[in-house]
């Protein structure tokens, strides 16, 4: 699939169809359209959960769904709350351990893409999930490191998918949870990592890839509605900008009535929507 | 041979002040009635050893038992933060909290080794992260056949290692099945381990994919019906996906927290009553 724009779309009917849908559900159609048919895909909880499942239901129903609670294959009816919801076992092709799931299946590199989200990200795309400020005292203390390291590490590659803030996008992460390409070209090679490391980031403004000579992240695609001013503000460095600026194609009418169907269900046991009880009465 | 007992007695014979312990469970089968026995039990300085130490450490967090974290993914699955953790960290509340950090497939192969009875694990793994900068439980080692450099993280042996699972046989043999996550290299990693069961049953069918741990290779089972809530067991019940929402806002301020804890943990009598194990 391609992020290029449709030749000749008139750029106001555009921004006015912009209105009839959120940034986030174009983040997450643009993240759906990247995953090939057929391609194996170890996905994280969240965003990245949303939109594999999205491309399963869309262009790539051979898209094989790999989550970390040990499901080769999971095709789940509704969107799992957690990586750990019985659907996904339930509809898996095979169920593995933990251990497993590591050992045998991502480390000798049997994935293609691995599919995550950030707290921070920086210039050569590595991943801050673990503190901000000082490690010993942070100001701010987030979940840690989860599967992210190793997925980074040996995947094929790697996808991210994170909205856009300053504080989000920073210069340089204070601390690398997963890395990207460390401190610039060559790094990842000097390492010895095996996975070819980020390929697309993917945010609620635009696309962003790291340039083919310096590993920076570079601005490739703008969605509609979202302009080069807005990326550069919501970014923390001085946001390079492909000459070759292409505009995402907006969301289809059946990209967005599925996207919508599945946030519906998420969390539910069998894809069937209820109202949740609340657990204070039950 | 394993024994079957209560839960209470269970927690009071096998957890000490102090203690490693790990409770396990990926999501699935979370032994959170273990746990709140724990806290009830007025157990300090624990050890608390956990892949995902999601809402039931959240709670041992933050009422004061735990001294220290071996962890790897810290966060309420699909919602957001914990909470009593992030405040223990960030403020030292009730209690400072050391933490001892790693990644899924560290600690995945840190139980391997333990349950391998070996003093560690070999992986590629943490290359170019900067947990390799805080935590001193990540070596790297060079292969001694091909000279590649990989990482050496040391086995975890806890003095107790807590799960629960679908049922047990009334000799004690345990069987669980779904997502089993990393179950099973906990317990034989464990020095001595405890399982909470959903029921204890005559003669353990078999079912597809399921782990069965020996009578003999376990030390104490009880008999917790809807022990793991809200996470659940696959065949028993579902996971609570509500309730892990709500407790975001219960665990939010140490006051409606504090409440809690008082109303649905020290006000509520010990789960899986004698009678109940009894029938075993």
């Amino acid at each position: 699939m391609s992020h290029a724009t449709r030749a000749g779309s008139p750029r106001e009917s555009e921004r006015a169809r912009a209105d009839a849908w959120t940034a986030d559900e174009m983040m997450t159609v643009a993240a759906s359209r990247a995953l090939r048919d057929g391609a194996r895909c170890f996905v994280g909880i969240g965003l990245p959960s949303t939109a594999a499942n999205l491309a399963r239901r869309t262009h790539a129903p051979g898209v094989v769904l790999i989550y970390e609670s040990g499901t080769l294959g999971a095709k789940p009816a509704s969107l799992p709350l957690s990586i750990g919801d019985g659907i996904l076992a339930h509809s898996a092709d095979a169920v593995v351990s933990v251990p497993e799931v590591f050992n045998y299946w991502l480390q000798p590199g049997r994935i293609d893409v691995g599919f995550l989200g950030a707290a921070q990200i920086d210039r050569f795309a590595n991943i801050n999930t673990t503190v901000i400020g000082d490690y010993d005292r942070p100001t701010v203390r987030l979940p840690g490191a989860g599967g992210a390291p190793e997925i980074a590490a040996s995947c094929r590659e790697v996808i991210v998918i994170v909205r856009q803030s300053p504080r989000a996008f920073v210069e340089q992460v204070g601390f690398i949870t997963s890395i990207g390409f460390g401190s610039g070209p060559g790094d990842r090679e000097r390492l010895g990592l095996r996975g070819g490391g980020p390929r697309l980031v993917i945010t609620d403004l635009g696309i962003l890839e790291p340039h083919p000579d310096t590993c920076e992240l570079t601005l490739t695609h703008l969605h509609p509605g979202a302009t080069v001013e807005r990326a550069r503000a919501a970014t923390g460095w001085n946001l390079a900008v492909d000459p070759c600026l292409r505009q995402t194609d907006p969301p289809t009418d059946d990209e967005l009535a599925v996207l919508r169907r599945l946030e519906a269900t998420k969390g539910t046991i069998d894809g069937v929507v209820r109202t949740p009880p609340d657990p204070a009465t039950a | 041979m394993a024994e079957i007992v209560p839960l209470a007695e269970g927690i009071s014979r096998l957890v000490h002040d102090g203690d490693t312990v790990a409770l396990e469970g990926f999501t699935h089968l979370i032994p959170v009635a273990a746990g709140q026995e724990i806290i009830r039990q007025g157990r300090r300085d624990l050890c608390l050893v956990r892949m995902t130490p999601d809402i039931v450490y959240d709670q041992m967090i933050g009422a004061g038992s735990a001294r220290k974290l071996i962890f790897s993914w810290g966060g309420n699955p699909g919602v957001g933060s914990l909470h009593r953790f992030k405040d223990a960290v960030q403020h030292g509340w009730p209690q400072p909290l050391e933490l001892e950090e790693h990644s899924h497939a560290g600690m995945a192969n840190r139980y391997v080794a333990g349950a391998s009875g070996l003093p560690f694990a070999v992986m590629r793994g943490y290359t170019g992260t900067d947990l390799t900068r805080h935590t001193d439980t990540i070596k790297p080692i060079t292969c001694p056949f091909t000279g590649e450099v990989l990482t050496a993280v040391p086995a975890l042996n806890p003095d107790v290692t807590i799960i629960h699972a679908q049922r047990a046989d009334r000799h004690g043999a345990v069987q669980l099945w779904g997502l089993i996550g990393v179950q099973k290299e906990a317990v034989l990693a464990g020095r001595t381990s405890l399982i909470t069961v959903e029921e204890i049953v005559d003669e353990l069918e078999p079912v597809p994919g399921a782990v069965v741990l020996p009578s003999w290779s376990l030390t104490l089972v009880s008999c917790v019906p809807g022990g793991s809530h809200p996470s659940y067991a696959d065949g028993y019940s579902t996971r609570d996906n509500a309730y892990y929402r709500w407790w975001d806002g219960i665990s939010r301020e140490r006051e409606r927290f504090t409440r809690w804890l008082d109303d649905e943990v020290f006000g509520r009598a010990p789960t899986g009553a004698p009678e109940e194990a009894g029938r075993a």
